[in-house]
């Protein structure tokens, strides 16, 4: 019998639950993966092409930015960022500026606060938000889904040189939309010219909007998914959810002509995107159990309120960069009661 | 019980479900293992002072006959395992790690190993004092894996008052089913020692908690309760770390033990099944403790079982009879979750030893996988039953912010079940901080 030396002793406890860091990251690439071919579905190979550059742009900047912690995209979380960061953004986005993207996401939202698990904020937000301020004109431009020949040729805008602007995409729109095209999101349309669209064509994704605003159905199941595998807390999207169905709920009681209800706030825009990839990121939302409740429960009021009565159409961004920053005071006042203590610390 | 059993088994909030793995052991009969040629006898198998010696090296011994006497009331006697001849006392490896004076016994292979001396009482004559000696004088610990004297735990002080004896038959811990066995198997001796744990502390009423995963032994349980009102048996939902003395007594009856309390704070106190059975065994008979029921199992194992194995056996010599396949393997003493892992063959089989387990190589590798940074997941928090924060007392660790730990986090409500390491995707050794965390409070306290 082979004596083992002495010092090789182990620690308790000696066997671990099956799920570590990687394997989620993994199935949250897998379930992130249907949404990103439906977009590329959607808009084609403009599409296509923008999904790359973001992904091996954030890949990239994670090897260079956080070598000091040895090579990490093994953990998938570099590529997640990616292809959320491609799901926020218009299909007709150019390519060099989601190149920036991709490297503002990583470089500002998580090799600054030095990688995995050390960051504040969702790291592909930090990156669409960089990218908003940066170019927003480019960020609000967007092309008909749908339109023909998206396989075999690209949005106008995909291939503007770096550091140009992009042309302006307008007249072709026309040309290429199956109807009537206004390039405007349902959100823009109900803001600015009080037309509802139907929460039907908003599931299906049959709406303009960048790849992840629409298909909310599509969202949904990869998140249910991620859901019942435990690989996602489904009590952040529910709260989320939650907050955002109440907040609107109550305006539309107040003048069901200015405030749209809670159906369409819902389903509109990035909300399902954002409650259940990006609110849902385990680095940025609260560890307590009361915590990722009102956690949840903030974004969604947030959102409404942005959408309501801020400039503009989407505050789905804002808001969870919001509750990414209130996370930390979150999980301190929500210290969970010890086992035979009289109350909470 | 009442409210909780309208929704179920009783149980207490978080934990963690971890395979049982208990099927290669459950469901066959309790063997008994040869005697070894010689036995190594730590005179420290239970908490507290160690045990007295008596014998001097070269001396013949027979089985059953004390070794070492208790050394104060916090302490146990030892009896000789079997019969032979002392070959030695000196130092040798325990489970606990560090060397322990012990007593090698060179057993004799022609001997009958028929239990020899005894010292006969007659447990209806005796008073809680006298029941209360009559415990201490079988050398009895908590068999369950705590190893702490019998006798101390059901010495009630005279301030306290207790009126429930909460008799532990969870063993929640995964591969482990020694005390299922004993429930099936000595179903008498087991009521029996809960009389006398009534006796001994004055309780008017006794709960038997046993998981649902063991429906078969409640069931024979409440057979043998005849008419007996005051004992019952109540089935606990199946989940880690429930047979753990704070969430037993949650589970079964609301109450929560203070922090920094003891069951007998609110009233309770607890024994383990196996430990009451082998009291109904021995004490009637006046016989010492000389061995136990250990199960013995894990993938290493070609013959995995329960089997009473004398005290002092060399684990080598246990792996050896139940065909250790070899490879790259892990010994634990006791459950996955809490056990201590061994390397030397040498450490003997003492009172508090439960298990004997052998993880090979694919179980080892998840052990040695890559701790990557917390990645605030949350479920360290969801799983820890003492309602602890695991993640940020790991960033604390990491900072060796120790106070910190104690003092806002409440680092010494943390028993180390665990629950944190288990589940953390992360791979962080959380318990293993903590363990160093206290221990580093401690010298600077001290
Ligand atoms: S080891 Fe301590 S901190 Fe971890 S789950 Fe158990 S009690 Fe909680
Ligand atoms: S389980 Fe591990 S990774 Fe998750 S919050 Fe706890 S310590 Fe962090």
């Amino acid at each position: 019998m082979a004596k083992k030396p002495a010092i090789e002793l182990r620690t308790t406890p000696h066997i671990h639950a099956p799920q570590d860091v990687i394997m989620i990251m993994r199935n949250v690439v897998y379930a992130s993966l249907p949404m990103a071919a439906w977009a590329v579905w959607q808009y084609g190979l403009s599409a296509l092409m923008l999904l790359l550059v973001v992904v091996a742009s954030c890949m990239l900047s994670e090897r260079v930015l956080n070598a000091k912690q040895g090579n990490t995209l093994g953990d998938w979380s570099a590529a997640i960022t990616g292809i959320l960061l491609f799901l926020t953004l218009p299909p007709g986005f150019p390519l060099w500026m989601g190149v920036i993207a991709g490297f503002s996401a990583i470089g500002l939202g998580k090799a600054l606060f030095g990688g995995l698990g050390m960051n504040v904020f969702n790291p592909a937000l930090v990156g669409r938000a960089f990218v908003q301020a940066a170019f927003p004109v480019a960020i609000t431009s967007w092309t008909p889904a749908f339109f023909d020949g998206r396989f075999t040729t690209l949005i106008p805008s995909t291939l503007t040189a770096p550091f140009m602007i992009p042309p302006e995409t307008g007249e072709w729109n026309m040309q290429v939309a199956v109807d009537a095209f206004t390039g405007a999101t349902p959100l823009g349309l109900q803001k600015f010219d009080a037309v509802s669209t139907p929460v039907l064509d908003l599931l299906t994704g049959m709406t303009a909007g960048s790849a992840g605003e629409s298909a909310a159905l599509i969202i949904l199941v990869c998140g249910l998914y991620l859901a019942f595998r435990g690989m996602l807390d489904w009590r952040i999207p529910v709260a989320v959810m939650a907050g955002t169905a109440i907040t609107a709920a109550v305006f539309h009681f107040i003048d069901p002509v200015a405030y749209p209800d809670a159906m369409f706030m819902l389903f509109s825009g990035g909300l399902m995107l954002g409650a259940w990839f990006m609110a849902s990121d385990m680095v940025g939302s609260p560890v307590t159990p009361a915590g990722v409740i009102i956690y949840g429960l903030l974004i969604g009021f947030v959102t409404v309120i942005i959408r309501l009565f801020g400039g503009l159409t989407e505050g789905v961004m804002y808001a969870i960069l919001l509750g990414n920053a209130v996370t930390p005071l979150i999980d301190q006042v929500t210290q969970p009661r010890v086992f035979g203590h009289r109350k909470s610390s | 019980m009442g409210i909780f059993n309208l929704f179920g088994a009783g149980t207490f909030r978080h934990g963690v479900h971890p395979p049982s793995h208990k099927a290669a052991t459950a469901h066959q009969p309790i063997r008994r293992l040869p005697f070894p040629d010689h036995l190594v006898i730590p005179l420290n198998q239970h908490i507290g002072k160690p045990a007295k010696l008596l014998v001097k090296k070269g001396q013949e011994v027979v089985r059953g006959e004390p070794l070492a006497s208790a050394d104060g009331f916090v302490s146990v006697p030892i009896h000789a395992p079997a019969t032979g001849r002392i070959r030695d006392i000196r130092l040798m490896p325990s489970a606990r790690g560090e060397q322990a004076m012990a007593i090698i016994l060179h057993v004799y292979a022609a001997a009958t190993q028929e239990v020899l001396w005894r010292n006969p009482v007659d447990p209806g004559a005796l008073d809680p004092q006298g029941m209360i000696q009559a415990i201490q004088d079988t050398g009895m610990v908590g068999l369950g894996g705590a190893a702490f004297p019998s006798h101390v735990k059901l010495s009630i002080p005279e301030e306290k008052s207790v009126d429930t004896l909460v008799v532990n038959g969870c063993e929640c811990e995964p591969y482990l089913s020694c005390d299922h066995r004993t429930m099936l198997e000595h179903p008498r001796e087991l009521m029996r020692g809960i009389r006398y744990a009534m006796q001994a502390t004055g309780v008017s009423k006794a709960i038997v908690g046993v998981e649902e995963n063991k429906m078969d032994a409640v069931k024979l349980l409440r057979e043998h309760l005849h008419a007996q009102s005051d004992i019952s048996v109540e089935a606990v939902e199946t989940k880690y770390p429930q047979g753990s003395e704070k969430m037993l007594i949650k589970s079964l009856m609301g109450r929560e033990v203070p922090a920094g309390g003891i069951p007998l704070d609110i009233g309770v106190v607890v024994n383990n099944v196996g430990t009451l059975a082998a009291l109904g065994k021995l004490l009637p008979v006046g016989e010492g403790l000389t061995e136990r029921v250990v199960t013995v199992t894990g993938p290493g194992v070609e013959k995995p079982g329960n089997y009473i194995i004398p005290l002092g056996t060399p684990i080598g010599y246990v792996l050896k009879q139940v065909g250790y396949i070899g490879g790259e393997n892990e010994f634990i003493l006791g459950g996955p979750m809490m056990g201590p892992s061994v390397s030397d063959m040498e450490t003997p089989v003492t009172k508090g030893t439960s298990g004997l387990l052998v993880l090979n190589e694919p179980e080892i590798e998840q052990e040695t996988r890559r701790i990557w940074p917390c990645i605030k997941c949350g479920r360290c928090l969801n799983a820890c039953p003492m309602h602890l924060n695991p993640a940020y007392l790991g960033l604390l660790a990491a900072k060796r912010e120790y106070e910190e730990m104690a003092q806002t986090y409440h680092l010494n409500d943390c028993f180390e079940c665990g629950c944190c390491s288990y589940v953390c995707p992360s791979n962080i050794p959380l318990v293993q901080h903590f363990r160093i965390a206290k221990a580093i409070n401690r010298e600077q306290a001290a």
